[in-house]
C-alpha cells in the first residue's frame, strides 16, 4: 500500500530551517528498510504557475491554485503494509521535519 | 433443536454473539461491511426461521455458519470471484475455526474501532455499532444526530478504514498501553453520556447506554485481564452504576451524594467494584487515571452515610491525580473534597482559580453556587446557580439547581 505525506508548513509560524540533516537520515533510514518511494521538498509557493486548459484557450495563472496560510512544503511517497506502519513512520517524519504532515492513501 | 423461547434466544444470542460474529467474518473477508450486513443478515434470518423451526442448539455456530454463507453471497452478488483473495476466503469459509481465535478477533475488532485516526465521535459511533451490535436509529438517538447523519458517519468510517488500511490487529506491546487508552476514553465517553444524559427531551439516565459501557468494558476486561486501567475503569463504573437508582428522585431530580438513600445503593454492583479496587491496590503498580477515581469511588461507597466519609484519603487521591493529570477539572472536583476539610471559604479560592479555564462549564458555577450558598452569600450564590442551570443540559441536574436556588433566603 502507498501512502503520500504531505509536509504542511505555516507562513505565520514556519518550521525550523535548520532541518536538512535530520530529513537526510531519516530517508536513509526509510530506504534501508524498505519504505521509501519518492521524496522532494517544494520551491515556495509564489514559484507556482496554475494551467487551465479545460475552455478553448490554455490560460495561465501566476502563483498558487489556492492562497492560504498553510501550504505544502514537501512531500513523501510510502510503501508500508497498512495504516498503523504510515503513521508510525509519520509520527517521526513530524518531528525529524519540524512540521505538521498529513498521510493520505493511494488509491 | 431446544425448546427455549425463540425471540428470547434471539435477544440473548444477540446480545452474547454479534461481536463475534462481526469479529470472526471481519478476519475471514478482510471488509467491516460485509461483515457487518452479513451479520444483521443472519440475525434477521434467524428471527424468521427459529420460531417455526426451533432455536438451534448451538445459536452461535448457526449464526456464524448463516452470516459467512450471506457474506459468500453477497460476494458472489458482487462479482469478485476473479478476486483472488476473496476466492481464497470463500474456499475456507465453512472450515473450523481454529481454537481461542474468536476472543483476539473481538479484541482486533475493537481495536479497530477505536483507532486513532478516527474521530472520536466515530469511534463511539463504530464502536456501538460494530461490537455492541446498536442499531444506526438507536446510535443517532443515542447521541442526538439525524439517523441519516450518523449511517453516513458509520459508513465514511469504514470506508476509511479500507482506503487507508487501518489493519485489523492487536496493537504491537509497544502501542499498546496508549491504544488500550483510546479504547477505554470511547468506553467512558459512552458511559458518561449515559449517566449524564443531555438533552430536555432524554431521560436524565440513559440505562442502555450505562449498560452498554459496562457490558464492553466487562469484555475488554475479560479479553485484558491483566490490564490494571481497563479494571480501574470497570470498577469506577460499577461504583457510579451502584449508585443510579438513589440519584434521582421520584420527581426526577438529581440527590446529591450527601443526600441519598445509601440502603438504595446496589450492594453486589458496589462489592465487585471494591473487590477489583483491592485487587490493583494488592497489584502494587502505580494507578492511572481510573483507577485512582475508582479508588475515590470506593471511599465514597465505603462510608455508612456522608458524615463518615474519610475525606482526608479522598483528598489524597485528587492529590495523587492531579500529578497524573493536572486538569481543571481535576482541581475543581480536588476543591470539593477541600471544602469538606478546610471550610468551604478555602475551598471558593481554590474554585476562583479556574474562572478562566472552566466559566463555560455548568458544574464550575454549580460548585460556586454551593459554595457560597454554604457561606451564606446568597446573592452571588443565586448568580452562580443561575448560570449553572444555563449551562446544564441534564434535566435532572436543571431540576436540582433550580430547586436549590428557590430555597435561597
Amino acid at each position: 500500500m502507498q501512502y503520500l505525506i504531505s509536509v504542511i508548513d505555516d507562513k505565520s509560524n514556519p518550521g525550523s530551517t535548520d532541518r536538512q540533516p535530520a530529513i537526510s537520515a531519516f530517508n536513509e533510514r526509510l530506504i534501508a528498510e524498505g519504505y521509501w518511494v519518492f521524496a522532494g521538498g517544494l520551491a515556495d509557493t509564489d514559484a507556482a504557475t496554475v494551467i487551465d486548459n479545460r475552455g478553448e484557450q490554455a490560460v495561465f495563472s501566476d502563483g498558487p491554485f489556492v492562497e492560504s496560510k498553510e501550504y505544502l512544503a514537501g512531500v513523501w511517497v510510502w510503501e508500508a503494509p497498512d495504516l498503523d506502519v504510515a503513521l508510525k513512520l509519520a509520527t517521526e517524519a513530524s518531528k525529524v521535519c519540524d512540521r505538521k504532515v498529513e498521510v493520505r492513501p493511494f488509491r | 433443536m431446544s425448546a427455549a423461547d425463540p425471540r428470547e434466544a434471539i435477544t440473548r444470542a444477540h446480545y452474547e454473539e454479534w461481536a463475534r460474529v462481526v469479529a470472526s467474518l471481519t478476519r475471514r473477508f478482510g471488509d467491516l461491511d460485509i461483515a457487518e450486513e452479513a451479520a444483521a443478515e443472519a440475525f434477521a434470518t434467524a428471527v424468521e426461521r427459529w420460531p417455526a423451526e426451533g432455536v438451534p442448539p448451538n445459536p452461535g455456530a448457526w449464526l456464524t455458519t448463516t452470516a459467512n454463507r450471506k457474506a459468500i453471497d453477497r460476494i458472489r452478488r458482487e462479482n469478485k470471484r476473479d478476486d483472488k483473495q476473496a476466492e481464497a476466503q470463500m474456499l475456507d469459509a465453512d472450515s473450523p475455526e481454529p481454537l481461542g481465535a474468536i476472543d483476539d478477533d473481538r479484541l482486533r475488532l475493537i481495536f479497530t474501532c477505536c483507532h486513532p485516526a478516527l474521530a472520536m465521535e466515530t469511534r463511539v459511533a463504530l464502536t456501538l455499532r460494530m461490537v455492541g451490535g446498536l442499531t444506526v436509529p438507536e446510535i443517532a438517538r443515542a447521541f442526538l444526530v439525524q439517523e441519516t447523519a450518523m449511517g453516513r458517519r458509520i459508513t465514511r468510517a469504514k470506508a476509511k478504514i479500507k482506503a487507508a488500511r487501518i489493519p485489523y490487529r492487536v496493537p504491537s506491546a509497544d502501542d499498546l498501553p496508549a491504544r488500550v487508552s483510546g479504547v477505554l476514553a470511547v468506553l467512558f465517553l459512552v458511559f458518561n453520556e449515559g449517566y449524564l444524559a443531555t438533552g430536555p427531551d432524554t431521560n436524565p439516565v440513559r440505562l442502555d447506554l450505562t449498560a452498554e459501557a459496562i457490558r464492553l468494558t466487562r469484555l475488554i476486561r475479560a479479553l485484558l485481564p491483566d490490564d490494571g486501567e481497563v479494571a480501574g475503569l470497570l470498577a469506577l463504573m460499577l461504583l457510579t452504576e451502584a449508585r443510579r437508582t438513589a440519584r434521582i428522585s421520584a420527581t426526577g431530580e438529581l440527590v446529591t451524594l450527601d443526600e441519598q438513600d445509601r440502603g438504595a445503593w446496589d450492594a453486589a454492583l458496589i462489592a465487585e467494584g471494591h473487590r477489583l479496587v483491592r485487587e490493583r491496590l494488592a497489584a502494587g503498580v502505580a494507578p492511572g487515571r481510573y483507577q485512582i477515581l475508582a479508588a475515590i469511588n470506593a471511599v465514597h461507597t465505603s462510608a455508612r452515610d456522608i458524615r463518615h466519609t474519610d475525606w482526608s484519603q479522598v483528598l489524597a487521591l485528587y492529590d495523587q491525580l492531579v500529578r497524573l493529570d493536572a486538569s481543571p477539572i481535576v482541581a475543581l472536583n480536588r476543591a470539593i473534597a477541600v471544602a469538606e476539610l478546610d471550610g468551604p471559604e478555602v475551598a471558593l479560592a481554590a474554585v476562583d482559580r479556574l474562572e478562566d479555564k472552566l466559566a463555560g462549564y455548568h458544574a464550575y458555577h454549580a460548585t460556586r453556587a454551593d459554595l457560597l450558598r454554604r457561606m451564606g452569600r446568597s446573592q452571588k450564590s443565586r448568580a452562580a446557580y443561575d448560570k449553572a442551570i444555563e449551562l446544564a443540559g441534564n434535566t435532572a441536574e436543571i431540576a436540582y439547581l433550580t430547586r436549590r436556588r428557590d430555597q435561597l433566603g
